[in-house]
């Protein structure tokens, strides 16, 4: 079944055209992935479908339902969750508030409930504090819980911040260069993970990534955008030794 | 009970116990200056919500105040008394005749207060930064100004004179019943924001504080939730100038230019932009310090009469803080037992390191 | 109204406008730089004016020199604050620098009713700019016509320093990139300096024109025009030294205007200002030459 649909989007930035005429569609249960050299509008793309912009053409849809103009909270309602490629985590507050707070959106109870701890607010509270002491203990963080989070080293800080995104309860994962700044040993901690995290909550995913080990790993089907062109789309193999790929990498080769 | 409503309980009844040894005790100067004291609380602990635990820069707390003040005092003055005070041009048609009891009406002043802010925020709060700042800022000096220009609501320049003050708290008959609602309101206040910030929608303002886009990636509609904030923190604002308005007994525009909202924000900034404690203790020293150096304008110990001294003194004091301490008193943390006895404990280990 | 009256109107509106716009301008040249609100920027209008009236009334020398005294103090002054209250919190959040810059404010504030006195005092306006000249049957004095010549001359100055020499190159190196300016080997700091030296000097003259136009000296009387500048230069678009112009000129005109037609909202006048601010604010968030900033995400 389709989950994710991006039709013809091209977004301008001014003058600029960061991504031009980008399609795509993601079924459920996929692992995507999309490459690119930098400043191919990659994180454009992901900036598009989380309603972080709105393109100049074209349109997006989710489980069938358009959700172009949305804003990024509305699209993170209805299942799409995110990480960012420069981390950002709320940084002062403690690993466990960061999880409590992408509990945030499902919270029934209202403001007044809420401020004077009525039962059905202390239920609700209860039940988001045992779901994100689980999602820590999932992805091994339980031991930091009351650390601040920006004294985590970096690899648990992408840790986290997946586990933010899982907070939200999300069909569709979006990971922005999970792996940037990782060694070979953490990149392939997770892969693993991902594919963990993907078999247990039912998810989609599909992620950005410089690393080739890890994508061509993880994913069954690649993009590949350069200048905002896709120009190429496959299976791993295929990516790899498609000649149009090679070159946006090493650049032409010229004759002297 | 958990050990916090206990700790709660204690500083409570140990506030109450203070409050009626200060009313036998004090002089009417000193209880007034332990009036303002908890209003000063009131607006601190107001401003910092939307300020210091959302992040949102707004400069608009004096008109809040402003609104308060005037909804309170048009509410509690008996007919004749606003007769005597309308003397250029007769207030109008259903505000004339109405008196209102005390609680009644403070509400409303909230209530009024609460309104304004979500007639500012609704605009203002879509900017950001420096911007949000100036707009609050131009919108609570338009509420002056309006206030100065509609004469026959608000008197304009001239004011409100005689603004009575409550003769009972609840049904008793206090000594001076003004300051237990002063102090009642203030730990009302308090202990108000302390479970906001506790609760899920306290961690929202929070992440917005910390990082807009991660916060809406997380899924919290950041236009409601500021707007959520800057109302709540615009109804404690008319509270606290409710009772400011009762306790001077005279209102003009004038009171609330955004000097005070100045006031408040320093307070906030010394105390801690985040820390609901930080703020308590920020405004009751202030206040007083602000009181103890009335002396420097009246000259002392052989120095001349110097009237302004005693706001250069304080300007260099903020100024300092700001320079060497700019995070304030402490930070965004609360101050808990653990802490107090951490800070109790770290001289006596240095020393026993020394030997 | 007749056409008299309409010309006296307009006139008094480009003065009170280029006034207004040689004000916004340091506003606009601090912020473009240091992305601060520089509350102390009003006060140091009144600092002007007083030590332009003191340096005639103590010292009784000639008028001009009085006004290069002035105007050469307030840079001094300007570069100090900077030195003292903004320079060390470089790094700090912004909030904390704009609470500084509100404490500077205040300290000036009240050391001027410490130093001046409260009471008002009056300016002493030299014979050349108080003279009336009648026009098509206008009375207007003469400091009406030399505020927006002056304004223009120093405008036409500050443009050719901005965009023709070395140090206007490094400050608009210095207002794109700080890091990246210090790494090109331009010494941020003393092109901060240069930055506040240039725009305290630019309120030191309109300090003194101020007190010549409205010839009373408070120490509070920087409050108000330093809001409205600020204003115009934030309707302007921050950090745009055209629009603070256009800016200064849009509030100038529109607030005589406002009382010409509208005489019972005269009351208003000071409010016109802030409404301005927030409909531009709301409609074009980043003020009418401003550019729009996105957020990297």
């Amino acid at each position: 079944m389709s989950l994710l649909e991006v039709k013809d989007v091209t977004m301008q930035f001014g003058g600029l055209t960061a991504v031009t005429n980008f399609n795509l569609h993601i079924n459920n249960d996929e692992i995507v992935g999309l490459i690119g050299p930098n400043g191919a509008g990659k994180t454009t793309c992901f900036n598009v479908i989380t309603g972080e912009y709105i393109p100049s053409k074209g349109s997006v849809f989710f489980e069938k339902k358009d959700i172009t103009k949305a804003r990024s909270d509305q699209v993170t309602k209805l299942g799409i969750a995110r990480t960012f490629q420069n981390i950002r985590l709320f940084k002062d507050l403690t690993v466990l508030e960061n999880v409590l707070i992408a509990n945030h959106l499902n919270v029934k109870s209202n403001l007044f409930t809420a401020i004077f701890k009525l039962p059905k607010y202390q239920k609700e509270e209860r039940q988001m504090y045992e779901k994100s002491l689980d999602l820590l203990k999932e992805l091994k963080l339980e031991r930091f819980k009351n650390e601040k989070s920006s004294s985590l080293p970096y690899g648990l800080q992408r840790r986290l911040e997946i586990a933010r995104a899982l907070a939200t309860q999300p069909k569709l994962l979006l990971l922005d260069e999970p792996a940037a700044g990782m060694n070979p040993q953490e990149s392939i901690e997770l892969m693993k993970l991902i594919n963990e995290i993907k078999e247990k909550f039912n998810l989609t995913i599909f992620m950005i990534e410089h690393h080739m080990p890890v994508i061509m790993g993880v994913c069954k089907r690649i993009l590949v955008l350069d200048h905002g062109l896709t120009i190429a789309e496959g299976t791993p193999k295929e990516i790899q030794t498609n000649p149009k790929v090679i070159e946006a990498y090493l650049g032409v080769e010229t004759i002297a | 009970m958990s050990k916090k409503v206990i700790t709660s309980l204690i500083l409570i009844l140990i506030t109450i116990t203070l409050l009626i040894i200060a009313q036998n005790n004090l002089d009417s100067f000193s209880l007034r200056i332990l009036n303002l004291c908890g209003i000063y609380v009131i607006f601190a602990v107001s401003m910092n919500l939307i300020n210091g635990f959302t992040g949102q820069l707004a400069l608009g707390h004096a008109g809040f105040i402003a609104v308060g003040a005037y909804s309170y005092s048009l509410l509690v003055m008996d007919p004749q008394l606003k007769e005597m005070n309308f003397f250029l041009k007769p207030l109008i048609a259903p505000l004339n005749t109405v008196h209102w009891p005390f609680l009644p009406a403070l509400i409303l002043a909230g209530l009024m207060a609460a309104l304004a802010g979500f007639l500012v925020g609704a605009p203002a709060l879509r900017l950001r930064g420096d911007y949000l700042a100036i707009a609050t800022l131009g919108f609570g000096e338009i509420i002056r100004i309006i206030f100065t220009n509609t004469q026959s609501i608000t008197n304009g320049s001239l004011g409100l004179k005689g603004i009575p003050a409550p003769d009972k708290f609840l049904f008793f008959s206090m000594k001076n019943s003004l300051m237990w609602w002063v102090w009642i309101a203030a730990i009302i206040t308090v202990i108000f924001h302390f479970l906001l910030i506790d609760s899920s929608y306290g961690r929202a303002f929070k992440a917005i504080r910390e990082d807009e886009k991660a916060a809406q990636a997380m899924g919290i509609a950041l236009f409601k939730h500021k707007v959520m904030a800057m109302v709540i923190s615009s109804f404690f604002a008319g509270i606290g100038g409710a009772l400011l308005a009762s306790l001077i007994g005279t209102i003009d525009p004038l009171m609330f230019r955004f000097l005070l909202t100045f006031n408040i924000l320093l307070i906030v900034v010394v105390g801690g932009m985040g820390s609901i404690s930080g703020s308590i203790i920020s405004a009751i020293s202030i206040t007083i310090l602000m009181e103890v150096l009335r002396a420097l304008d009246q000259g002392f110990m052989g120095l001349p009469a110097l009237p302004g001294l005693r706001m250069v003194v304080f300007a260099l004091l903020l100024m300092s803080v700001v320079l060497f301490y700019p995070k304030g008193l402490m930070g965004n943390e609360e101050l808990s037992w653990n802490k107090l006895m951490n800070l109790l404990k770290k001289p006596l280990l240095l020393k026993e390191v020394k030997k | 109204m007749t056409l008299e009256l309409f010309l006296q109107h307009m006139v008094n509106g480009i003065s009170l406008g280029s006034l207004y716009a040689l004000i916004a301008i340091g506003y606009t040249m601090v912020y473009g730089i240091l992305r601060l609100i520089n509350f102390a920027h009003g006060d140091l209008i009144m600092i002007a004016a007083y030590i332009a009236f003191y340096s005639v009334a103590i010292f009784s020398i000639p008028w001009y020199l009085s006004f290069i005294i002035a105007v050469l103090f307030t840079m001094a002054l300007g570069i100090m604050i900077e030195r003292s209250a903004y320079k060390p919190l470089r790094s700090s959040p912004r909030i904390t620098v704009l609470i500084s810059a509100i404490g500077v404010s205040f300290l000036l504030q009240n050391l001027g009713i410490v130093i001046f006195g409260g009471r008002p005092k009056p300016f002493q306006v030299p014979e050349l700019f108080s003279k009336v000249y009648e026009i098509a049957g206008v009375n207007i004095v003469s400091i009406t016509f030399f505020i927006p010549i002056i304004t223009i001359v120093l405008l036409l100055g500050l443009i050719y320093l901005i965009n023709k020499t070395k140090v206007g190159m490094a400050m608009r190196a210095v207002a794109k990139d700080y890091d990246t300016s210090s790494l090109m080997g331009i010494d941020v700091n003393k092109i901060i300096s240069t930055t506040f030296g240039v725009g305290s000097g630019l309120a030191a003259v309109g300090g003194v024109m101020w007190s010549m136009k409205f010839p009373q000296l408070i120490p509070f009387m920087g409050v108000i025009p330093g809001l409205k500048c600020f204003i115009a230069a934030v309707v302007g678009g921050i950090g745009n030294i055209t629009g603070a112009v256009i800016g200064g000129f849009l509030l100038g005109l529109g607030e005589i205007l406002l009382v010409a037609f509208l005489p019972e909202l005269s009351g208003y006048r000071d409010a016109f200002a802030f409404i301005l601010l927030i409909l531009i604010l709301l409609l074009k968030p980043t003020g009418i030459m401003g550019e729009k900033i996105a957020e990297k995400v």
